[in-house]
């Protein structure tokens, strides 16, 4: 099994979002760089698959130089091998970085090494376009599970589970295919110290993708309205549990 | 005429369909044009009646023999084909999970732009949207072009509203699906049995963080979700450390929940946990912290070790009887 999982870095944020002078992306200055959750269970599911199957992890990711950091990470956490098409200035649309995607894949089908599973998140923890896997997956002419939470590889066939109020629904594909994951599709393990010593060791290829521009130019960004609450304080410590009870009865949630 | 793609499951529709039919309906005004309503599926059948009082002039039934389960692609080139033939100015769907894979299905055939999850859309030669970033932590105004306009209507950021119209048509459409539209289809369902109170009914959900410092350490939690008929949820940090499955966590990439209170014990109020406690109609923190950002988002708050408070507010309760 070849997998390809796409990544993208995004600031790890805090608990309010600052924005640059021109608002037209976050302040980053005092914040670290992760991938989404979403992505972090792909990377943690196709490295389990491999270690089953056997086969070779890549990872992808479209940004700038400094994403170099979350290709290292993901190595660390047992990828094989990493590609980085390195952007300059704002981030892509999704057209464009679909693109780009499409081209690389196809490059390394022509290289030969072709992917029997393509993994995405969900949608990605800043911009949330939830398009790129299905983008990907139209332009590759494969089909692609959005959302799962769930993967099962047998044969050429890959089941995948979605969440549903109900229950799960399943869909099953052959392979190859293209997935968007979910968080708690599993538990993803930390680096391991070893990892993090091998990961620079590891193949690293860059190049810079040119692509046209799409349809969804970001403009400026804002803070929404009402986010501060005047709170309340009803008291400290255990002195304050009748205080909450009363308040419980307030809001008639007693019984 | 600007298209809407009804969001069903077997017949269920979700409702930030209407939500998104009234954004529709507001687009066709000012455009100078109608509304007009996709609904795919024989089981979707039942459902016109939910969907003609907001204001569609035409609802489109999708039938095809193989469209007995929902397909997002197979989804998608009913919408493509309906759009191309009526003329469609825009497509629309809620920003729900299917909502966005059909309309991310209908870009990527047609080759167009899409804006997923837009509170606010303003019509012209290039569409003017706001859309939500990070869980809605953030706004993006964006242009949107491309022949047909191609957007997602964030759940809950439009108050449906009914309009009806007296001359609602009903017109049949069958579109031509290939092999590759039929091919990722549900196959199968495995149902859970429901159990009573969940995350996302619970009148009171009682959540739990880093502060928690155990899976043990959650008993407290459970012992008031128990006496208030409550549930328990975590932050990501909870779930992230195996103290609580997955399933528990209340957060962007968790659950969405809107309780009448919302108890949140040792959470510092991260982004990532405070969009999944957006809905929630009241908030108590209870944390050591008194400057964690948490306390700026609730409307009550008490400072103290939740292992201490909520063994006393239990205690309370029972003496109350």
């Amino acid at each position: 099994m070849n997998i390809l999982v796409c990544v993208k870095r995004v600031p790890d944020t805090g608990a309010k979002l600052l924005l640059s002078e021109d608002e037209r992306s976050v302040d980053t200055r005092r914040l670290g760089f992760t991938i989404s959750p979403h992505e972090e269970c792909a990377v943690e599911e196709a490295v389990q698959i491999i270690e089953r199957e056997g086969g070779e992890g890549v990872v992808l990711t479209l940004g700038p130089s400094e994403a170099e950091e979350q290709l290292l990470d993901s190595l660390a956490r047992g990828m094989d091998r990493a590609i980085l098409l390195e952007i300059e200035g704002e981030e892509w649309d999704p057209q464009r970085t679909a693109d780009a995607i499409v081209g690389s894949v196809r490059r390394e089908a022509d290289a030969g090494h072709a992917y029997d599973l393509i993994m995405f998140g969900n949608e990605s923890a800043d911009s949330g376009g939830f398009q790129i896997g299905v983008r990907v997956a139209h332009a590759l002419g494969l089909p692609c599970v959005t959302g799962i939470k769930g993967i099962d590889i047998s044969g050429g066939t890959l089941e995948a589970k979605r969440e549903i109020a109900a229950g799960w629904e399943v869909y099953e594909v052959p392979l190859p295919a293209v997935v968007t994951t979910k968080e708690g599709l599993n538990l993803p393990r930390f680096p391991s110290l070893r990892g993090t010593m091998g990961a620079k060791k590891k193949p690293f290829d860059r190049s810079s993708p040119s692509h046209d521009e799409g349809g969804l130019r970001l403009q400026r960004l804002s803070q929404p309205p009402d986010q501060g609450k005047e709170v309340e304080i009803l008291g400290e410590g255990p002195a304050a549990a009748p205080r909450i009870v009363e308040l419980l009865e307030k809001l008639e949630l007693l019984g | 005429m600007i298209l809407g793609i009804i969001e069903h499951d077997r017949g269920v529709i979700e409702a930030t369909s209407l939500q998104m039919l009234t954004l529709g309906r507001d687009l066709a005004e000012q455009t100078g044009t109608d509304l007009e309503a996709v609904l795919i599926g024989d089981d979707a059948a039942s459902l016109e009646e939910s969907i003609k009082p907001f204001g569609v002039a035409t609802i489109h039934r999708v039938t095809h023999p193989q469209l007995d389960d929902y397909a997002p692609a197979a989804w998608a080139e009913a919408a493509v084909q309906l759009g191309r033939a009526r003329g469609a100015l825009a497509i629309l769907a809620p920003g729900s999970d299917r909502g966005n894979e059909v309309l991310a299905h209908v870009a990527a055939k047609t080759g167009l732009a899409m804006a997923a999850n837009c509170a606010r859309v303003e019509p012209g030669e290039v569409y003017r949207v706001v859309r939500l970033r990070w869980g809605s932590s953030l706004l993006e105004e964006a242009e949107l072009s491309g022949d047909i306009k191609l957007l997602s209507v964030a759940p809950h950021t439009v108050v449906a509203i009914e309009s009806r119209r007296d001359d609602v048509t009903v017109e049949e459409f069958e579109p031509v699906l290939s092999d590759a539209d039929l091919k990722v289809k549900v196959t199968r369902r495995d149902e859970t049995a429901s159990s009573g109170v969940t995350l996302k009914t619970a009148r009171v959900v009682i959540g739990g963080g880093r502060g928690v410092g155990s899976a043990e350490g959650f008993a407290v939690l459970e012992a008031l979700a128990e006496s208030l008929g409550g549930i328990v949820g975590g932050s990501r940090v909870a779930t992230n450390n195996g103290w609580r499955p997955h399933t528990n966590q209340v957060g962007l990439t968790g659950t969405r929940i809107a309780p009448q209170l919302y108890i949140a014990c040792g959470i510092s109020g991260a982004i990532q946990h405070l969009v999944g406690c957006k809905g929630a109609k009241r908030i108590l923190v209870i944390n050591t912290d008194r400057d964690a950002p948490f306390f700026s988002r609730a409307d009550y708050g008490v400072v103290g070790d939740l292992h201490e408070v909520v063994p006393a507010v239990v205690a309370e309760l029972k003496k109350r009887g």
